[in-house]
């Protein structure tokens, strides 16, 4: 085991699939020589070359329909779009045509392509290129969304994601691009579909999406000192989702609390408190909750962003109302986060 | 210019008759009662004929939602695709894509997209596919006029321009998008100019005159087959229909207009040629027709006989599941 970063674990995932694999190829907009505008690709190009490390015009749209069209011959393209705020462009042909293409040829053939793209706020980006979108992309059948928060499993997920037969929405957070952690030397893979239980808890359950996962542990750590057992959740992907595992820790607790980086109104969190609604209404001790980014765009100033974006002042807030506990500021320290770049 | 040789121009005659024998019978059991909406090709059977005419078994074409004729001239079969038009559990598709979507996998016709445009990048991937494994394969991307619009078709082109890859993308222009006249929503007098933009060759052609598409077709897949790069390949021609079933197709369009290209119609032609070069007879010519009909009788019957698939099917294939295979 070392320590490394997100960035240099999503380095890794993609030279040793590449290496294992010649049909794995990456394209995208300034990932050859340049390595991307978050450098993840970096050095590729020199080990791979140009056949395999492809440099394309500004064409969203047609980087998702090339790479559909290069998985349907036998090839395994991992697709960069810069930005997931740039998904749009993409969004006719990974909507219409990645993810409905086995279904509409009743399953004569497979699609294994990743989209990899940079998501969410932080970086004082401004409202084009600081969006959270992973729930547009989970209310699409045909696609899976994934969207790690370790070094361990960015590199594991995105090598099962790049292994995976069908199209994969690999969803990079910004301001965890440089968190450390620690990955082994040897090969390992980690399966979609598989939450995480980060912390244990009793008392209620919080799960947390990507760069919130952190806020949700420090929160959990003050919780704890309140005598508040907090159990923290990182589904990891959210499609396919791992449901067992946050319905049985909602049925363990009897309240649940759910954080992510995306606006609240239609956010996947709105998806989980739903399906616990279904299958755990009966033991629940309170109405479940919802932190998501106020129902505002990301704005450029940092102070505004910090403002709307749940921070740990928000998850201990949103905490202490399920717990039914008078309300009281956050006592703790907010979580240090590397530099994006 | 090399002249087609007979075999060709019997095997591109035979593909128009099919094609057009397969839309009459699809308009009329659509007539009789089929869901869903059916794009004819009626009128437009060149272009199709003559550039699959020259695709190998392993090329790959990719069409759009007025894609019986591309299919067909790939080799689809008529069982297989009115089953699919009859929503029935035998269809290309099981009854899951319509007459929009049919893929044909075993004759490497990778689909059609009903979303205008859109299947352009898609065959440009496919093409970089075949290159990237040295496939020897070139793939023919069909699309309409209205296509050439879309920023799919700007993307699409583009890449594979800057990637030379193994394509042929050929537009039958048939003179409205939908209801827009070209004249309207394009300054280019010759839409084959858009080449220029991407720096390939871009040729027009009188696309219901199946011996010069023949020589252009030839000339552009040889080309992507060496290596050559993508040509872009706008044919002429005419739908006698309208946009769809449900579209008369009288609203944007006169009377004179339709028989005008009538008169034009490039079966009669082919086959005038053919009688004129003493390459089939009349009776010759007459069998082609009658082995036609024999197999749509047959492909309607068993369309009709089909189940309908089980419900289970529309949750299936949603997803691959490496377990289900």
């Amino acid at each position: 085991m070392r320590e490394i970063t997100i960035r240099e674990a999503l380095q890794e995932a993609l030279r040793e699939e590449m290496r294992r694999d010649s049909a794995v190829f990456v394209l995208g907009e300034d990932i050859a020589q340049f390595g991307g505008a978050y450098k993840i690709t970096q050095g590729l190009l020199d080990e791979f070359g140009p056949e395999r490390v492809r440099n394309t015009p500004l064409v969203e749209a047609a980087i998702a329909g090339a790479a559909l069209g290069a998985a349907l011959v036998g090839m395994r393209p991992v697709a960069e779009i810069m930005y997931s705020d740039f998904t749009p462009i993409a969004m006719e042909q990974i909507f219409n045509q990645v993810a409905k293409i086995r279904y509409m040829t009743a399953g004569s053939v497979k699609v294994p392509l990743v989209i990899r793209t940079p998501s969410g706020g932080g970086v004082s980006a401004g409202p084009h290129h600081s969006q959270s979108l992973e729930a547009l992309f989970a209310h699409i059948p045909g696609l899976k969304v994934v969207m790690p928060s370790t070094p361990y499993d960015a590199k594991g997920l995105l090598k099962s994601s790049i292994r995976d037969d069908n199209p994969v929405i690999f969803i990079e957070t910004k301001r965890l691009y440089g968190l450390k952690g620690m990955v082994p030397e040897e090969e390992y893979l980690v399966p979609l579909g598989k939450a995480e239980v980060r912390r244990e808890g009793s008392d209620i359950t919080i799960i947390a999406i990507a760069r919130m996962i952190n806020r949700a542990l420090q929160v959990a750590e003050v919780l704890e000192k309140e005598g508040i057992s907090s159990e923290v959740i990182d589904p990891r992907t959210l499609i396919p989702l791992d449901e067992d595992t946050i319905i049985n820790s909602v049925k363990k607790t009897s309240r649940a609390l759910i954080v992510h980086e995306a606006c609240r109104t239609g956010g996947f969190g709105a998806e989980i408190a739903a399906r616990i609604a279904d299958k755990a209404f009966s033991y629940l001790n309170a109405p479940i909750k919802r932190v998501g980014t106020l129902d505002c765009l990301i704005p450029f100033s940092p102070k505004l962003e910090d403002y709307v974006i749940p921070n740990e002042h928000d998850i201990w807030a949103a905490a202490l109302e399920v717990m039914g506990i008078e309300f009281k500021d956050y006592p703790g320290e907010r979580v240090v986060e590397a530099a994006a770049r | 210019m090399q002249e087609i040789e007979s075999a060709k121009l019997i095997e591109i005659y035979t593909i128009m008759v099919r094609i057009r024998a397969f839309e009459e019978r699809a308009l009329s059991e659509y007539r009789k009662g089929l869901p869903g909406f059916i794009h004819s090709s009626i009128g437009q059977e060149a272009v199709p004929a003559a550039v699959c005419a020259f695709l190998r078994a392993d090329d790959y074409v990719l069409s759009n939602h007025r894609g019986h004729g591309h299919i067909i001239g790939k080799g689809a079969r008529f069982d297989k695709m009115m089953a699919e038009l009859f929503a029935k559990e035998t269809g290309y598709c099981k009854g899951k894509g319509g007459s929009m979507h049919i893929a044909a996998i075993d004759r490497n016709i990778l689909g059609a997209t009903g979303v205008v445009g859109d299947g352009i990048p898609i065959a440009t991937g496919v093409a970089l596919g075949c290159k990237m494994r040295k496939l020897d394969r070139v793939v023919a991307s069909f699309f309409g006029d209205g296509a050439t619009s879309t920023g799919a078709f700007h993307e699409g082109v583009g890449l594979a321009a800057i990637w030379d890859l193994p394509i042929v993308f050929v537009c039958e222009n048939n003179q409205y998008a939908l209801s827009t006249p070209t004249n309207t929503y394009t300054k280019l007098k010759d839409l084959s100019d858009r080449a220029k933009a991407y720096g390939i060759p871009g040729v027009t052609v009188d696309g219901n005159d199946a011996m010069a598409v023949a020589e252009v077709a030839r000339k552009a897949i040889e080309s992507a087959r060496e290596g050559k790069g993508p040509t872009l390949i706008v044919g002429n021609t005419y739908r006698y229909y309208g946009h769809s079933a449900g579209d008369p197709g009288t609203t944007y369009r006169t009377k004179e207009e339709v028989e005008k290209w009538k008169k034009l119609d490039p079966i009669k032609r082919l086959r005038g040629e053919l009688l004129q070069k003493k390459i089939l007879t009349e009776p010759e010519l007459e069998a082609i027709v009658t082995t036609t009909e024999r197999e749509l009788d047959e492909a309607v019957k068993f369309a009709a006989d089909s189940p309908e698939p089980s419900v289970e099917e529309a949750l299936k294939d949603i997803y691959y599941i490496a377990e289900e295979k």
